[in-house]
């Protein structure tokens, strides 16, 4: 089942340089959250800081506290390895491991699990490519490279290699911008069937997806370059799209921004 | 209505097909290279293969860059004429690497049989015919494989470190310092480092271990800065997907991040292996020289093929001298060799 992660008054941060500025919310387990906004508004940072990959930057660093089901992940004793275990991470451009075949990517977050039989490996290789609408796609060919499928297959076997550890919480950074319609279109539908089993928040710049595939939907907004990203306003994505309070928000989501 | 006659190969006409040199232009050049070279080596002091050349050369590029500039515009003379020049570049580049590789396969070839690689020069005067390079191959061989084993593991931790440790610390802009000073010791001067230590400092005989050493301290700096590069080019994409499946950064490295540079590594490890493959002074002063088999790399004299080498070539006989081209290619035949084992070696890693 899906993790409810709270956030309350996050700060993120490259250097010196203040990214997000007083960000707090609440992600609801087994829905689907969507956070749109302009370029360089923090949307990807704060995706980032929910599976404590932003700290693999230089210099970067996160302040405030974000909790999933009432645990502080950003706590002393908390491994950050063990939370990217439990949020896994879909990412804007498809990134299969070249070096490995479609199987080996798939199960490549679940070796390091401990030793496997080989047949218990294969039942995860069927259940996730299945979980990422690509085993029928796919089945003949898993020892072929990842890298020589096409642009929306791959980025589906980095679902299914984001499935494969069984995280509790999936986030997606614009996981269909590099996609045509059609391939778009199969993550969506994939993302409703995803959200029973998982929480999901998922970045796009793209309204309509937003409005199609969220339960819920947080703005993102900045001021001008190089001041930080504010979350303007979160709400139920019918409730954003129909009737939102903010007047930024209606100005972003009718295309008056700026 | 009135049909505007397009010419084509006018310049200034609104066609988008500008004007080229006909079809038979470069070989008409050619000709006129052909027979304004003779003219000239005829009637001027210019003479000798270099000068004809040279002239031939020079007169193709003006008289091509004059033809094309006069019929095709100025863009494309320039573009010709730039091609030209690249192509002379490679050809300047490549003919010594090929006269060289010519030049030993042709005096060395007739040497290789199986006495020559299998016998050593064990009681084989300077000027008699017979022996081999056995001795040699042996000496070769095992401090090219050691100077690996110490090499390749430090080389590789050091570039690791640099690129996904280093990370702008003070430690790593001192360690690239320094890696970048050390590719440019002359190996004597590693060789003569290694003997203070080692022999007068340490009391160790010399040996074929301390050569590689000193072959090690020639062999690291070039791996770790190819390593460096090929790691700084492994996409940081692959990194955080890894990052991003709970993978630890140590697991991320060896299974992701080093497998996707495999077979960049493995050209700068080759390099490496062929840069002190070759070094002679080191190990003259280090294991010195024998004409008996001697196995062991860690007491003795060994010969190896670059002190064979030097040592047949500066002997006054035709016999002694022929044998040095025997041994020159044979060592040039085992660069290649140990270079398509590690090709294949890194082959096998990959999907297909």
């Amino acid at each position: 089942m899906g993790k409810r992660i709270d956030a309350s008054d996050v700060n993120i941060y490259y250097g010196s340089f203040l990214a997000v500025e007083g960000v707090s919310m609440t992600i609801e387990p087994n829905s689907v959250t969507a956070f749109i906004g302009p370029s360089g508004c923090g949307k990807s940072t704060f995706l980032r800081a929910l599976n404590r990959l932003h700290e693999v930057i230089p210099g970067a660093y996160v302040r405030g506290m974000i909790t999933l089901n009432n645990e502080d992940i950003y706590g002393n004793t908390v491994d950050p390895v063990n939370v990217r275990r439990t949020i896994g991470m879909v990412f804007q451009r498809p990134n299969p491991f070249p070096t490995m075949s479609i199987y080996d990517n798939v199960v490549a977050g679940f070796k390091l699990k401990g030793r496997s039989r080989k047949s218990e490996m294969d039942a995860i290789v069927e259940r996730s490519l299945r979980g990422a609408n690509l085993w029928d796609e796919v089945k003949d060919r898993l020892d072929k490279p990842g890298s020589g499928l096409s642009g929306g297959q791959q980025q589906r076997l980095c679902i299914a290699r984001a499935i494969a550890v069984q995280p509790e919480v999936l986030l997606m950074d614009e996981p269909c911008s590099a996609l045509d319609p059609i391939s778009t279109l199969a993550i969506e539908d994939l993302v409703q069937d995803l959200k029973e089993r998982y929480t999901i928040v998922i970045v796009t710049h793209n309204m309509q997806q937003a409005a199609r595939v969220s339960d819920r939907t947080g703005f993102f907004n900045l001021q001008a370059t190089g001041k930080p990203g504010h979350l303007i306003e979160m709400d139920d994505t019918t409730k954003i799209f129909s009737n939102p309070k903010e007047k930024a928000t209606e100005d972003y989501i009718s295309g008056r921004f700026g | 209505m009135a049909t505007e006659s397009v010419t084509p190969g006018r310049r200034d006409s609104m066609g988008l097909s500008g004007a080229t040199l006909p079809r038979w232009g470069i070989p008409a050049v050619i000709v006129a290279t052909i027979l304004l070279t003779a003219a000239l080596v005829a009637w001027t002091p210019i003479q000798g293969t270099a000068g004809t050349v040279l002239t031939a050369a020079v007169t193709y590029l003006v008289l091509q860059t004059v033809a094309s500039s006069v019929v095709e515009g100025r863009r494309r003379a320039t573009d010709r004429f730039v091609t030209s020049l690249i192509v002379t570049a490679f050809v300047v580049g490549v003919a010594p690497l090929v006269s060289v590789l010519w030049t030993v396969v042709e005096n060395g070839l007739e040497l290789i049989n199986q006495e020559f690689l299998t016998h050593s020069l064990r009681n084989i005067g300077p000027t008699e015919t017979g022996g081999g390079i056995y001795h040699g191959i042996i000496g070769t061989l095992e401090q090219a494989l050691m100077t690996s084993l110490i090499s390749i593991p430090i080389a590789l931790l050091v570039a690791v470190y640099l690129v996904e440790y280093g990370g702008g610390k003070r430690l790593a802009r001192y360690v690239t310092f320094f890696v970048d000073v050390m590719t440019g010791i002359p190996s004597i001067v590693a060789g003569l480092f290694i003997f203070t230590v080692w022999i007068l400092i340490f009391g160790f005989q010399r040996a074929g271990f301390p050569a590689c050493l000193a072959l090690a301290i020639l062999m690291i700096p070039t791996v770790v800065r190819s390593t460096e590069e090929i790691l700084r080019l492994v996409p940081n994409d692959l990194r955080e997907a890894s990052f991003a499946l709970g993978v630890p950064r140590w697991r991320t490295i060896l299974k992701v991040v080093v497998p996707t540079g495999l077979p960049g590594i493995v050209t700068g490890v080759m390099l490496g292996v062929a840069r002190v493959i070759g070094e002679t002074a080191p190990l003259l002063l280090l294991v010195g020289f024998t004409t008996n088999i001697n196995w062991n790399l860690f007491s003795g004299p060994q010969a190896t093929l670059p002190t064979i080498i030097y040592d047949q070539a500066s002997r006054p006989s035709d016999a002694a001298v022929a044998r040095a081209w025997g041994a020159a290619l044979v060592l040039i035949i085992i660069v290649m060799i140990l270079n398509f084992i590690a090709r294949a070696i890194a082959g096998l890693t990959r999907v297909r």
